[in-house]
């Protein structure tokens, strides 16, 4: 494999995995965050203190926590998914997922449940107002998704332990990195790095694009 | 009360899910291709050995080999999980251990080199004077004058080599000047560089990075510096592994093709092979 096109290889497999698990951590994380900031109920203050901890889980942790599920010995060893692209989208969009939701329960927050009484004293069905809440929101949700996959792409511990970090795999950019200074070869390392904020800015521009899509 | 606005803005949303999805099938679907993990050193990666080996093990057998690094200690212990199903490692006790054990249901010598020590360009502890062909005087020099010397610390074939030069020296490493790196062989030889410290490292992974590193050959070609490498053919009964692609390249490493392939690289980068096959 010349360096080429194995640069080509981790970029395109860097943005294939934070692509994807922020997608999946911002589908459920919306589905779910949504409801609870909307409704009021006993348990929403542990529920919003439980996700704001969870922010703060070490991506090696839950690295380690997903390698012992996928280990062929672990309780979803038949699935044979440890080092492999699939395995690292699992423990990223869990580590996603809590930001996506804390985040969204804040972005919805007050707004949200303005716009819900405004609707229903207006006689609008709950479909009509749920769109019309995130069509209100829209900058502050893309900025969450952009927030959930500011942390995917950079994320470098739990990736490193359920991928393995296997040349033409499943190397992404932030392990070769890592990989690369630990062997003293700066500039590739360095190379990279560049290459790496040169995509997330990519992205989050076109994740502000799109935010902005309805407006004239 | 859905305008045309808000549709459109959902249509966006919903074609770019869509592609992500189709995105994903597809490369779920292209990896059909034979493949197994080998679990191995840091040192046959990176003394670009298996860079050299696997494209041409492909070329035969359409097989690809993914190529988990790791130290000795560590790949035993994922092929111990089942998690790979190649082991290529250096370390003749924890290989033996391991059979024993029953994990594995063969222990076969596929290649040697040897390993030297690697110091700072002024060698400050006088190795290359005073002990240039014997590993236990040199780590003795080494703890007497606390240079500082890095260990790989991760229980890897290189680590248990190391931790036997102690062991006849009568030492028992501890101090400031002792540090212990848990990383691989190419990182602790970074840092070495950096810290200008001494270190135990295998010929091979020395010489391909020798233009990145400021350390020189101090102490060689000891008595106690042979580099066996063996593989090890994992019992399939313990856990469920790619049996077929796995003795497919044990196999391919032992022909006698193989051997010679193994006996060439490095001749023409270094001048010298930097492993001698040695298979039965």
């Amino acid at each position: 494999m010349s360096y080429y096109e194995e640069v080509i290889h981790i970029v395109l497999l860097s943005l294939f995995v934070s692509l994807a698990s922020t997608l999946i951590a911002s589908l459920a994380g919306m589905a779910l965050a949504i409801p609870v900031a909307l409704k009021d109920f006993r348990l929403k203050k542990y529920i919003v203190r439980l996700s704001e901890t969870s922010m703060s889980i070490p991506p090696v942790l839950m690295g380690l926590v997903v390698y012992l599920l996928l280990s062929r010995k672990g309780p979803l060893g038949e699935l044979k998914l440890l080092f492999t692209p699939a395995a690292m989208i699992i423990a990223q969009s869990l580590l996603v997922f809590p930001i996506i939701f804390g985040l969204t329960v804040s972005a919805i927050g007050g707004r949200g449940r303005e716009i819900k009484k405004n609707c229903s004293a207006l006689g609008a069905g709950s479909i009509d107002t749920l769109i019309l809440i995130i069509r209100e929101c829209k900058v502050q949700l893309f900025s969450v998704v952009a927030a959930g996959f500011g942390r995917a792409i950079s994320e470098v511990g739990a990736v490193m332990m359920v991928g393995g970090n296997i040349k033409g795999d499943t190397r992404v950019m932030t392990t070769y990195i890592a990989l690369e200074t630990g062997q003293g070869k700066f500039g590739e390392a360095i190379t990279i790095g560049v290459i790496l904020l040169l995509v997330a800015f990519v992205v989050n521009f076109i994740l502000h694009g799109l935010s902005n899509i309805d407006e004239k | 009360m859905l305008t045309i606005k808000s549709k459109s803005g959902v249509k966006r949303l919903l074609t770019i899910l869509m592609c992500a999805v189709i995105g994903i099938t597809v490369m779920a679907c292209s990896k059909k291709e034979r493949s197994m993990i080998l679990a191995t050193t840091t040192s046959t990666q990176d003394s670009g050995l298996l860079d050299y080996l696997l494209p041409l093990f492909k070329e035969d057998t359409g097989i690809t080999v993914k190529v988990l690094a790791k130290g000795t200690g560590e790949a035993i212990e994922v092929a111990k999980r089942g998690d790979a199903d190649g082991l290529l490692v250096h370390a003749k006790s924890q290989e033996v251990k391991f059979v024993e054990e029953g994990y594995g249901t063969e222990r076969l010598e596929v290649m040697y080199n040897d390993f030297i020590v690697v110091g700072p360009k002024d060698d400050p502890a006088k190795l290359k004077e005073k002990a240039p062909k014997d590993g236990v005087e040199a780590f003795k020099l080494i703890s007497s004058s606390g240079a500082n010397f890095i260990s790989r610390g991760d229980k890897s074939g290189t680590n248990t080599k190391e931790l036997d030069i102690w062991k006849d020296a009568g030492i028992t490493p501890t101090g400031e000047w002792y540090i212990s790196a848990g990383k691989g062989m190419g990182a602790v030889l970074t840092m070495a560089s950096e810290k200008k410290a001494y270190t135990l490292t295998d010929r091979a992974t020395y010489l391909n990075m020798r233009d990145t590193l400021d350390l020189a050959i101090v102490t060689e070609k000891g008595s106690q510096f042979l580099n066996q490498y063996a593989l090890i053919r994992l019992d399939d009964s313990k856990n469920k592994i790619k049996t077929k692609e796995a003795n497919e390249f044990i196999d391919w490493m032992l022909s006698t093709k193989g051997q010679k392939l193994i006996g060439e690289y490095g001749k023409e980068k270094y001048g010298m092979p930097l492993f001698t096959p040695n298979a039965n």
